[in-house]
């Protein structure tokens, strides 16, 4: 065959050049590996932590109803942590070791959690810029080149849809009732705009992994194309609720045929994710007050089954 | 850290009556009840099934991809196994 003249690196490449995914048991070049469970393990925290600036209006969201599609979301949130969990594992990564990555502060999550909800808006915020920030992310994802990532984002976009509507919801309640609801929602969104573009990481001039995981076909698009491309779809739905994007130089460019906007604070960016954000203390603290009060859980499940498993031994 | 991770479980889902169980995906339990009930609240939220299996993930043997060529190439080179290896006239119908 012509392909055994071919160096492991350059099948591998050949494969991915020709869409073929790769699968767990598939060879695979180190780096192509390593840069994976950084980046799925990294996604999964990123949506485990997501919880807690939700679960934070859980006992104060304004009526039953919203109570219910805020626990709903949240729990969805633990799943998709799960789903990618699961898709780490599958190249070798221990749920433990990249749960202890996560406490030590050696593993990062999405800076966006780093930043506090103050208000009831913030929950519309949440769903409506970040989630819909996220999904620009995801949905390219469905096709990348590694097969159990790509089948794990699959079913976090069809949920993640549900939490970009009901935030939008949430907004548009707030604007279309009393002039201090409205206001809550334009303070809301004073705060959350610039930091949702940053979610899409820092500029693809100062993002050195971007060229080489396009290559692989991990990434689909840059981090620059994704943010012009979220601004272009949000100004108009911001318009459509009366808000204005507090950014100055959001003006449409008809030659471009796009919309063109200001520069992100990257100083700030890189403190937030050095972890010097508002709350990335308080985050990673809930975080291991969580898993170590969880711990005697763990053991007695063991124990649980151990038992019911010896029992049953006796009985057979 | 002495504690014990709890084993890994494959999960297959039915989505209807009919159809048969398919991989969606894993998870850890600590045994077969409580991943079957994990099961169904990470994989299930959405009615998207009526019937899950789960395997303990030590459980599964499995083909070897680097093998795979060999493996499967019994069957590259029969084509007449397929119909279209089959000329048929135009004048016969329902064939």
């Amino acid at each position: 065959m012509e392909t055994s003249t071919l160096t492991p690196e350059e099948q591998f490449q050949a494969r991915i050049d020709a869409d073929v995914r790769i699968e767990p048991k598939d060879w695979m070049p180190d780096a192509y590996r390593k840069t994976l469970i950084r980046q799925i393990s990294q996604h999964a925290h990123s949506e485990i932590v997501g919880m807690l600036p939700e679960g934070n209006w859980i006992t104060r969201a304004p009526s039953l109803k919203r109570k219910s599609i805020l626990l709903a979301k949240v729990q969805d949130e633990a799943g998709h942590g799960l789903y990618l969990y699961s898709a780490a594992e599958t190249l070798g990564a221990s749920r433990d070791q990249m749960l202890a990555d996560l406490h030590s502060g050696k593993a990062k999550y999405s800076s966006i959690f780093n930043y506090p909800t103050l208000s009831w808006a913030d929950m519309g915020c949440v769903g409506w810029l970040v989630d819909g920030a996220a999904i620009l992310n995801q949905v390219p994802l469905c096709r990348t080149s590694y097969g159990p990532y790509a089948r794990a984002m699959v079913r976090v976009c069809k949920e993640e849809s549900f939490h970009q509507r009901q935030g939008f919801e949430v907004m548009q309640t707030l604007c279309e009732g009393s002039a201090a609801q409205k206001e809550m929602a334009q303070e809301s969104l004073n705060r959350w705009w610039w930091p949702t573009l940053m979610m899409f990481g820092p500029k693809d001039a100062d993002s050195p992994n971007t060229e080489q995981s396009m290559k692989w076909r991990i990434k689909r698009f840059t981090n620059d194309e994704l943010r012009q491309k979220f601004v272009d779809m949000m100004v108009p739905q911001a318009e459509f609720l009366g808000l204005t994007v507090p950014d100055e130089k959001v003006q449409w460019n008809e030659e471009r045929q796009a919309y063109d906007f200001g520069e992100v604070n990257w100083d700030e960016f890189w403190a937030v994710v050095k972890g010097n954000g508002l709350c990335n203390h308080d985050r990673l603290q809930a975080r291991v007050q969580a898993h170590e009060e969880g711990a005697w859980v763990r053991e007695a499940a063991l124990a649980h089954a151990a038992k019911r498993a010896a029992r049953a031994a006796v009985a057979a | 850290m002495n504690q014990q991770e709890w084993p890994l479980w494959e999960v297959f889902i039915r989505s209807k009556q009919g159809l048969d169980h398919k991989h969606v995906g894993s998870l850890h339990a600590a045994d077969a009840v409580m991943a079957v009930q994990n099961a169904r609240d990470v994989y299930t939220r959405r009615l998207e099934g009526v019937s899950i299996w789960v395997v303990e993930s030590k459980h599964i043997h499995a083909s070897n991809p680097d093998e795979a060529a060999e493996f499967f190439d019994p069957a590259a080179d029969k084509v007449y196994r397929h119909p279209t290896f089959y000329d048929v006239p135009d004048s016969i119908k329902h064939m």
